[in-house]
């Protein structure tokens, strides 16, 4: 299983409370996870790229393996550990500063 | 006993107001979607369990909300807004060509008739419908592609479709208002639009009282009266007799007649409520001092309301959805202020009183009177 962190009000509106553990076919890649994600929570569509483009809205991060992947191309693999379940694929929304 | 219920839309989440008849003691509900902005809430007047919410986030993106009990419970429906045909573009702040790009949902319109069939006015400038309770979305583009669309040009806030009034004698007859391109007008339910601006002046740009580009901030109507409408413009508050063919100036001897919110009385088509905002610099009342003005000879003549508003020290500003009418007797008018504040008059804007002090900034106020 493959598992995704989402940030607080991405589980709110997809009514989750923790990690989400998704089910995602070899090769497992940041839009195959969306592609999943996206299937068990429709509510989620247009919420982290865009319905059209595909493209990552820009105020979210792609973070994985201790790596920010969010300019990655999306069909590229991704780490065994994540693909396994060991360490999950974080979706984090930027922070403002100031 | 009758009731009401307030529909409150902030930066930070969504309330629920609710009072008996009196509107005298009133229960706050919410936060509802916390965190996320919430431009406007709004309930069927076909059904007044039917709310619709526009949920937005600048991260997230765009969610519609649907409650079908009032708004105890709510649940998210469609949220794609795709424009149709090819977009083209329309002009920039620096006059260039500028692709049409939705950003989201400013105002929502239920059908006077259909609970499932809802308005959505969206920025980038352009109209959007749904007839399933909001799980599709639909442009009707010929407002878009209406021969002037190419030429309008974003105000300050965005290129927002803000406003939109449905005439509930012609149901074929919609007016919209778009920042800063002006008034449109539909006679065949919304598949071609016309300008409606003539009687505008506009100093901001180059010919006055050109056919578009006037940064028309809200429309009113009372539905009694349909062929009358208001309107608070950037500057200038303004009302038409023939249906939006013509307007004319009534601000009158109002001390300013900058402002973003307009409403009408719910009994008397000719009584209209503006909340004088000091200038397009400086978003707050004249002296630090609240003040709802009324008119009860459809503008020019205007009386300032204030018992029970702040009188000193207030910098506070209300936006251009965030003012509504009950239709109990006497009439209750409503506003929201970017304090965070939401006034309430139960007897026609005569005296006023908090019925919620500490909200996120206030960004919409939609009242549904109950039976």
């Amino acid at each position: 299983m493959t598992r995704v962190v989402l940030p607080a009000p991405l589980r709110t509106l997809a009514g989750v409370t923790g990690e989400v553990q998704l089910e995602v076919a070899a090769p497992v890649t940041v839009s195959s996870v969306l592609d999943a994600l996206e299937e068990r929570y429709p509510q989620l569509c247009g919420t982290i790229r865009d319905r059209s483009s595909g493209r990552r809205r820009p105020f979210l991060r792609f973070f994985a393996g201790e790596e920010d992947l969010s300019h990655e191309p999306t069909d590229v693999p991704l780490p065994e550990s994540v693909a396994r379940g060991l360490e999950p694929l974080i979706v984090l929304g930027a922070i403002a500063g100031g | 006993m009758s009731g009401v219920r307030v529909l409150v839309g902030t930066q930070k989440g969504a309330f629920v107001l609710r009072s008996d008849g009196t509107r005298r003691d009133w229960q706050i509900d919410g936060p509802f979607f916390p965190g996320w902005e919430i431009y406007h809430v709004k309930g069927s007047p076909a059904d007044p369990s039917r709310l619709y919410a526009s949920q937005t986030s600048g991260w997230f993106g765009q969610v519609i909300q649907r409650s079908d009990d009032g708004g105890a419970s709510w649940s998210p429906v469609g949220g794609e807004f795709a424009y149709a045909n090819k977009p083209g573009t329309h002009q920039w702040y620096d006059g260039t060509p500028h692709p049409w790009e939705f950003a989201r949902v400013w105002h929502l319109e239920p059908s006077l008739t259909d609970p499932d069939t809802v308005y959505a006015g969206v920025e980038d400038a352009a109209l959007f419908k749904t007839s399933d309770g909001g799980g599709t979305w639909n442009e009707l583009p010929g407002l878009r592609e209406e021969k002037t669309g190419s030429s309008w040009q974003p105000g300050a806030g965005g290129m927002c479709l803000h406003s939109i009034v449905l005439d509930p004698s012609d149901p074929l007859r919609l007016y919209v208002a778009i920042s800063a391109a002006g008034v449109f007008r539909s006679d065949d339910g919304g598949d071609t639009w016309r300008p409606a601006n003539r009687g505008l002046r506009s100093e901001h740009i180059p010919d006055q009282d050109a056919e578009v580009g006037h940064c028309v901030h809200h429309l009113a109507m009372h539905p009694a009266r349909p062929d009358v409408l208001f309107m608070q413009k950037h500057w200038d508050v303004m009302r038409s007799d023939d249906g939006a063919d013509t307007w004319q100036e009534v601000s009158g001897n109002l001390p300013t007649d900058f402002g973003f919110a307009i409403d009408v009385h719910a009994h008397e088509p000719s009584t209209a409520y503006v909340v004088p905002i000091k200038s397009d610099s400086q978003h707050f009342p004249i002296d630090g001092q609240l003040r709802v003005y009324r008119s009860r000879t459809g503008g020019d003549e205007w009386e300032p309301l204030g018992s029970g508003l702040p009188e000193r020290d207030c910098y506070v500003n209300v936006l251009r959805d965030a003012m509504s009418v009950d239709s109990l007797e006497p009439c209750g008018v409503y506003f929201g202020t970017t304090g965070g504040q939401v006034y309430a008059s139960p007897d026609e804007g005569d005296s006023w009183a908090p019925i919620a002090r500490d909200l996120p900034r206030v960004m919409s106020v939609e009242v549904q009177t109950l039976p």
